[in-house]
Formats: structure tokens, C-alpha cells, sequence
């Protein structure tokens, strides 16, 4: 069992990646100016003592979960919400298609939401006939490509601008430009009708506040605010662990994920969000469907891998990571990439499918320290490592070089007679395809350091 | 002051005269050096790839080897060190009387800079050195153990050499041991970059403080042609010595 048929081609599609400059060139200028403006904006601040106290009311909520989404949900009703519980992809795809079978609506506008990515939430809705329009910027910009996101933040992030004009010009119509004002201005007219005639919504959100059943949704460019507030009908899809306790704790996390994720002091537009429009008010939904997806999270909140359902989706250890910078986000198969992505696509869709992605990290940590919430990285994807090898998922000749590693390991006469018969085989070894390591690695010394001293 | 010296499998196979100039170094500045017989390898490669088992019996020589002392176990090598500090005890989590075992050696290994200048304060002995050096911070040195301005003191108090930091010197070199030979692309890829940077420095020796890292950067100068020298920062001391 090493690799089977459904298991994602990591290394593979990370070659390809590698041959395609223009994709490098882009998540060079993107990762980089990101990972530069987080340092700045995390510097000369008590950064340590703000990411312990967010990891520590993240941890409080997971070692509750099931109380605080109670807890949630009865407030959300409470304020006006229907709210719905959803075990997997299938049954949460299903109820937000009743939802909107059930009103006569065609066009859905839709703000960013991984967890909709996660369950192909556009793709269920599309074969029923409904039309949706993503309005992130990033998002519009790869629906119309017809891609996945290759960021968690900033979908588009492996486009440059000159490919943006060329689709923009291809699909939409309009003349060639590669000013990002201009093609923003585009985009921006096209949605701006969209919004105004769409009769539903589709948001995810960033927080779910226990205390006051409220939704938390961070946009830079308002578009979530324009969903939640103009037309009648609005779903919220989220995944349960995106609880917080209360408001109170909610400033904990306005400095953070921002400041994390693209070096912001605070997000632009910041919408709390609590049940259905009153009489009174002037703007929000009428009516507000709030569906919480499991997915398989109830499951790891349970098991060792907990932490990372601490994970406020800020992007930061995908910025931080080698691996990524240079081979970005649709090479990992999966709807999260970089560090946080080759963990939870292992947990959410299993070892047999996603263990290719176990290689896709050098363990460099970098990871670890730049997340806001402090999510193990590196201990989690040395954990999966592990795994991965007790549940015999790793290559064959490869479990059978480390048996010989731990012989020698533990036996130094053995250890030695390797070192001999590596020095003495080693010119011939190196023409064997496959082990082309050695190739980049000197020709072991005559004498080795124990026996020159 | 006696010290046992862990020269590591890397430097033992491979790069011998770095090991040589590890026991120059320390002897210099009057440290009884040893060096245990029977020592093997830390276990990294193998723990690094999710085989605890056979690091734990890689684990289990190293403790063998080195726990009838009490003198500091110094290693020139950031990923070795962290190895025996960070990671032993999680090996025998299940079995007390080893894991006690692994934090007393633990509690005993110091990388070599680290002992350089905390014990020995070779930073302040005024060596000597030569040309426009730069240097890289290897990962497991840099965040695990945390050693970042150590190596950096040691540089700096060359006389007659100049440091040139590097941009990006913590980033990743792509070694990443068992992931240099599973993701040969990747690898070299991120060498390259790696490359980039040292070269921009416009300096004529690079480095560090870990020889798999350092092995990675010089087949990156091989493949390039291009003309640095790739040092241990033990020869680069070593050097100096009057
Ligand atoms: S794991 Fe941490 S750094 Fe990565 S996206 Fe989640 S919160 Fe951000």
C-alpha cells in the first residue's frame, strides 16, 4: 500500500508548477510582500502574549465545542435565525439547495467561504440551475477561470495581472488592460448589478460568537457587507469550530487574523451579523439560514489533532512556507493548501488520499511561528508522519532502507561496515535512476572522522 | 573543562576535516575533548520521516554512549543538537526510565556555538579571519533550538574578516533530510534560491552551522558554477586560530 490510485500526485503536480514561471513569479511578489508587511505589523508589539491568550480561548472552545455550537445556535434562533446542523458535505450541500429551491430565486451572490469550497457547495447548486456569482474580487476572478482557489485568503494569488486582463478580456468582453484599477473598476460594475438584483446570499464567516448567536464576517472590500445586507435571503454556511465565547473576545482576534494574514492593522469592512433584520432597522436579511457543517470536525476534536481545529484560516503559514512560496496552492489536490492545508486535508479526507502531501513540507518550521492561534504545525505534520508510516503508507524500498538505518543505528560495528560499503559502492550507486540524492551529496571520505582521530 | 563530542554521522562519513577542526577549536581554548566510542547517529533522518521506531533505537545507542558522564555533549550540528534536546523524550514517552534518561542527556548537549560562546566565550577571544563571509541560519538551529545570535557574535568578532548578513538567512535551504531525496525538485529548487541569496551578498564564503544544510547549498554552487566557498562555521573558527 504506498501509493494507490486516488492518492493526490503531489510530487507530480508540484513539477509542473515548478516549469510554469509566470505562477512562480506571481507567488514570489504575492508570498513575499505579505510575509514582509506581517512582520511589520506583528513587530514591536506583545505579539507572544496575544497569540497565547487567542490560542487559549480557541483551546477553550474545542475542549467545549459541542456546548458553545449549542449555545450558538439556540442565541441565533433566538435573535431570528433558522439554523441547521450538517454531518458532512452531502447533507449541508442538500439543505442550502431546499433552502433555495424553496423561494423563488435563480442567482445566488456569494462572498468568500472555504468551508463552501471544502463541501463544493457552487458545483451542487450549478446542476440544480442556480446561476452563482462569487464577489470576492480573487473569487470572481477564478470562477471565471474556472479554477479552485490556490490561497485561503487570496484565491487568485497565483495570477498575475497580465493573465487577469487576458481572462477579463477573454470571458467578460471588455478591452485588454493590465492596470489592476481598471480591471478592479470591471469587476466592480459587473457585481455592482449583481448585488442589486440578487434576491439570496451566501456568506461564510470568520466568527460565530456563542453569547450572542452573531456571525463575524471580515471582508476588504465589502462585498460580504453588500451580501448580507441587500438582498432578503441570506445562508450562512460555516464549520463548527469557528465559535468564539463572546463579543469580548472578538478584539483578540480583529488584531490578529488581520495583521497575520496581509500585515492589516484591522480588516476593512468587519460585519457582526446578529439574526434577522427588526422592525426598524434599515438594512440585513429577512430571513437568515445559518448551516453549521461537521465534516468529520467532531471527529478531530476528539482525537490528537485537535489543535488544528484552533485554525482562523489567516493564510500566514501558507506565506511563511518554502514549499509553497514556490509551487503554490492547486499542486496540493486539495481545497486547503500549505502547511495548515497538508494537515487538514489529511484529517478531513484521510491518510489513503491525502499522504503524498506528508512530503510536501521540509519541516522547516517557519510555520509554527509566524501562525496567530499557535496551531502545532510542525508537530501535527511530524504526527502525520508517523502515522503514515504505522499504517504502512510509505514506499516500500524506503520503510526497508530505515529497518537498515535502525540495525546500524544501534549496532556500531554495523553502522561502520555501511559506512564502508557506501564508500566503496558508492561511484556505482549513483548511476542508479532513483537515487539521484546521492548525486548531490559528496563521495563519503577515505577515512572517516571516528577512525581519524 | 572536559566536553564528549558528538561528531555526528554526517561529519564522521563525510566531511571528517570539519570534525578535525571541531576538536582544534575546542582544544584551543583548553577543553579536554572526547570522543565516545560506539556513537552512531542521532536518529533525525529517520525520526524526521516518522520512524520512531527506528529513532528510537538510534536514541537509545546515543544514551548509551553518553550517559555514564556528566560533561556537556557538544555537536556541530543545529538539527543533531535539537534532535537529543527537542525530540528524544517524546520517543519514550511510554517509558519513564528512558525518557528521564533522554532528559538528563538532554540537559547535557549544547550545539557548538552555543557552547562557544556561552561557555568558552570565543566571541570575545578576538580571532582572527579572512574575506567577505555570510551565513546561513538552518532551521532546526534557528527555531528549535532557538540559537540565532550566537553564530552571528562568533562571525562578527572576526578580525580581519567581514560579515555580510544574508537576506532571508533563516529561510529553508530545502534539505530538509529525507525530503532532499523524496522531493529532488523541490529541493533543488529552493537550493537555487537559497543560492540567489548567498550570492547577492557578494560574499566569498558561506556558512553554517549544519552540514546537510551546507551540502545542499554547495551542490546548488556546483550545479551553478559558481564561485563560493562553502565552510562549516568550525573551519571558518578553526581558521583563525593563531
Ligand atoms: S494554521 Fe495558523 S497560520 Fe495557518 S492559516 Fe490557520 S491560523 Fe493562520
Amino acid at each position: 500500500m504506498t501509493s494507490t490510485a486516488t492518492s493526490i500526485p503531489f510530487r507530480a503536480n508540484a513539477a509542473e508548477a515548478l516549469s510554469n514561471s509566470p505562477l512562480r513569479a506571481a507567488m514570489r511578489n504575492a508570498t513575499e510582500t505579505f510575509a514582509k508587511k506581517r512582520t511589520e505589523a506583528t513587530a514591536s508589539l506583545p505579539i507572544e502574549e496575544w497569540r497565547t491568550q487567542a490560542s487559549d480561548t480557541r483551546l477553550r472552545v474545542l475542549e467545549n465545542l459541542g456546548e458553545y455550537v449549542d449555545r450558538f445556535s439556540a442565541n441565533a434562533v433566538r435573535a431570528g435565525a433558522k439554523v441547521y446542523r450538517a454531518d458532512n458535505a452531502e447533507s449541508a450541500v442538500s439543505i442550502v439547495g431546499s433552502i433555495l429551491k424553496d423561494r423563488a430565486v435563480q442567482k445566488v451572490v456569494k462572498s468568500k467561504s472555504m468551508v463552501t469550497e471544502e463541501i463544493h457547495l457552487n458545483k451542487y447548486l450549478e446542476t440544480l440551475g442556480f446561476k452563482i456569482v462569487e464577489t470576492d474580487l480573487g473569487e470572481y476572478i477564478i470562477q471565471i477561470a474556472g479554477e479552485g482557489p490556490s490561497h485561503i485568503i487570496v484565491p487568485a494569488i497565483h495570477k498575475d495581472r497580465k493573465q487577469v486582463g487576458r481572462l477579463f478580456s477573454e470571458k467578460l468582453g471588455c478591452e485588454y488592460t493590465e492596470d489592476p484599477a481598471a480591471l478592479t473598476k470591471i469587476a466592480k460594475k459587473i457585481l455592482r448589478d449583481e448585488f442589486l438584483s440578487a434576491k439570496a446570499a451566501i456568506s461564510g464567516a470568520n466568527f460565530a460568537v456563542a453569547d450572542s448567536g452573531s456571525l463575524v464576517i471580515f471582508t476588504n472590500e465589502g462585498n460580504g457587507r453588500m451580501c448580507t445586507t441587500l438582498p432578503p435571503l441570506h445562508i450562512a454556511v460555516l464549520s463548527i469550530e469557528k465559535m468564539i465565547p463572546s463579543l469580548a473576545d472578538l478584539p483578540k482576534f480583529m488584531r490578529l487574523l488581520p495583521r497575520s494574514a496581509t500585515g492589516q492593522m484591522l480588516t476593512t469592512y468587519m460585519s457582526v451579523i446578529t439574526g434577522t433584520r427588526k422592525a426598524g432597522e434599515s438594512t440585513g436579511a429577512e430571513e437568515l439560514h445559518i448551516v453549521l457543517v461537521d465534516n468529520g470536525r467532531t471527529k478531530i476534536v476528539a482525537g490528537e489533532y485537535r489543535e488544528m481545529l484552533k485554525c482562523i484560516r489567516c493564510g500566514a503559514c501558507l506565506n511563511a512556507c518554502p514549499v509553497y512560496r514556490l509551487v503554490g496552492g492547486h499542486a496540493y489536490g486539495a481545497t486547503y493548501p500549505g502547511p495548515m492545508g497538508i494537515v487538514l486535508t489529511t484529517l478531513l479526507e484521510g491518510m489513503e488520499k491525502a499522504h503524498p502531501l506528508l512530503d510536501a513540507t521540509t519541516l522547516c518550521g517557519a510555520c509554527g511561528d509566524v501562525c496567530p492561534v499557535k496551531v502545532p504545525l510542525p508537530e501535527l505534520l511530524h504526527k502525520l508522519r508517523e502515522e503514515r508510516v504505522e499504517r504502512g503508507f510509505t514506499p516500500y524500498l524506503e520503510r526497508q532502507g530505515m529497518v537498515g538505518f535502525g540495525f546500524a543505528a544501534e549496532s556500531p560495528q554495523l553502522f561502520s561496515l555501511g559506512q564502508t560499503v557506501a564508500r566503496v559502492f558508492w561511484p556505482l550507486a549513483k548511476k542508479i535512476p532513483g537515487l539521484g540524492a546521492l548525486e548531490r551529496m559528496p563521495i563519503p571520505a577515505q577515512i572517516t572522522f571516528g577512525r581519524s582521530i | 573543562m572536559r566536553v564528549q563530542l558528538f561528531g555526528t554521522c554526517m561529519i564522521d562519513t563525510f566531511f571528517p576535516e570539519t570534525g578535525m577542526s571541531v576538536m582544534k577549536l575546542l582544544r584551543h581554548f583548553g577543553v579536554d575533548v572526547s570522543y565516545p566510542k560506539g556513537q552512531t547517529c542521532c536518529g533525525k533522518p529517520a525520526n524526521s520521516g516518522g520512524y520512531a521506531r527506528e529513532s528510537r533505537k538510534a536514541a537509545e545507542q546515543f544514551i548509551s554512549v553518553f550517559e555514564g558522564s556528566k560533561d556537556p555533549i557538544v555537536t556541530p550540528s543545529g538539527s543533531c543538537a535539537s534532535m537529543v534536546k527537542n525530540h528524544y523524550h517524546h520517543l519514550f514517552k511510554d517509558n519513564t526510565m528512558m525518557r528521564d534518561k533522554a532528559l538528563a542527556v538532554a540537559d547535557r548537549t549544547y550545539e557548538l556555538t552555543q557552547f562557544l560562546v556561552h561557555e568558552l566565550k570565543v566571541h570575545e577571544a578576538g580571532l582572527s579571519g579572512k574575506g567577505k563571509i555570510t551565513y546561513h541560519a538552518s532551521c532546526q538551529l534557528t527555531r528549535e533550538l532557538g540559537v540565532k545570535e550566537e553564530p552571528l557574535l562568533l562571525l562578527q568578532s572576526l578580525n580581519g574578516a567581514e560579515f555580510i548578513p544574508m537576506p532571508y538567512a533563516d529561510r529553508c535551504c530545502g534539505f530538509g533530510g529525507v525530503f532532499m531525496a523524496k522531493m529532488p525538485e523541490i529541493s533543488t529548487a529552493l537550493a537555487d534560491e537559497k543560492l540567489d541569496t548567498v550570492l547577492s551578498t557578494g560574499a566569498d564564503t558561506v556558512t553554517g552551522c549544519d552540514h546537510g544544510c551546507l551540502m545542499n547549498i554547495a551542490d546548488a554552487v556546483r550545479r551553478r558554477g559558481a564561485r563560493i566557498a562553502v565552510k562549516h562555521i568550525a573551519t571558518v573558527l578553526a581558521e583563525g586560530l593563531k
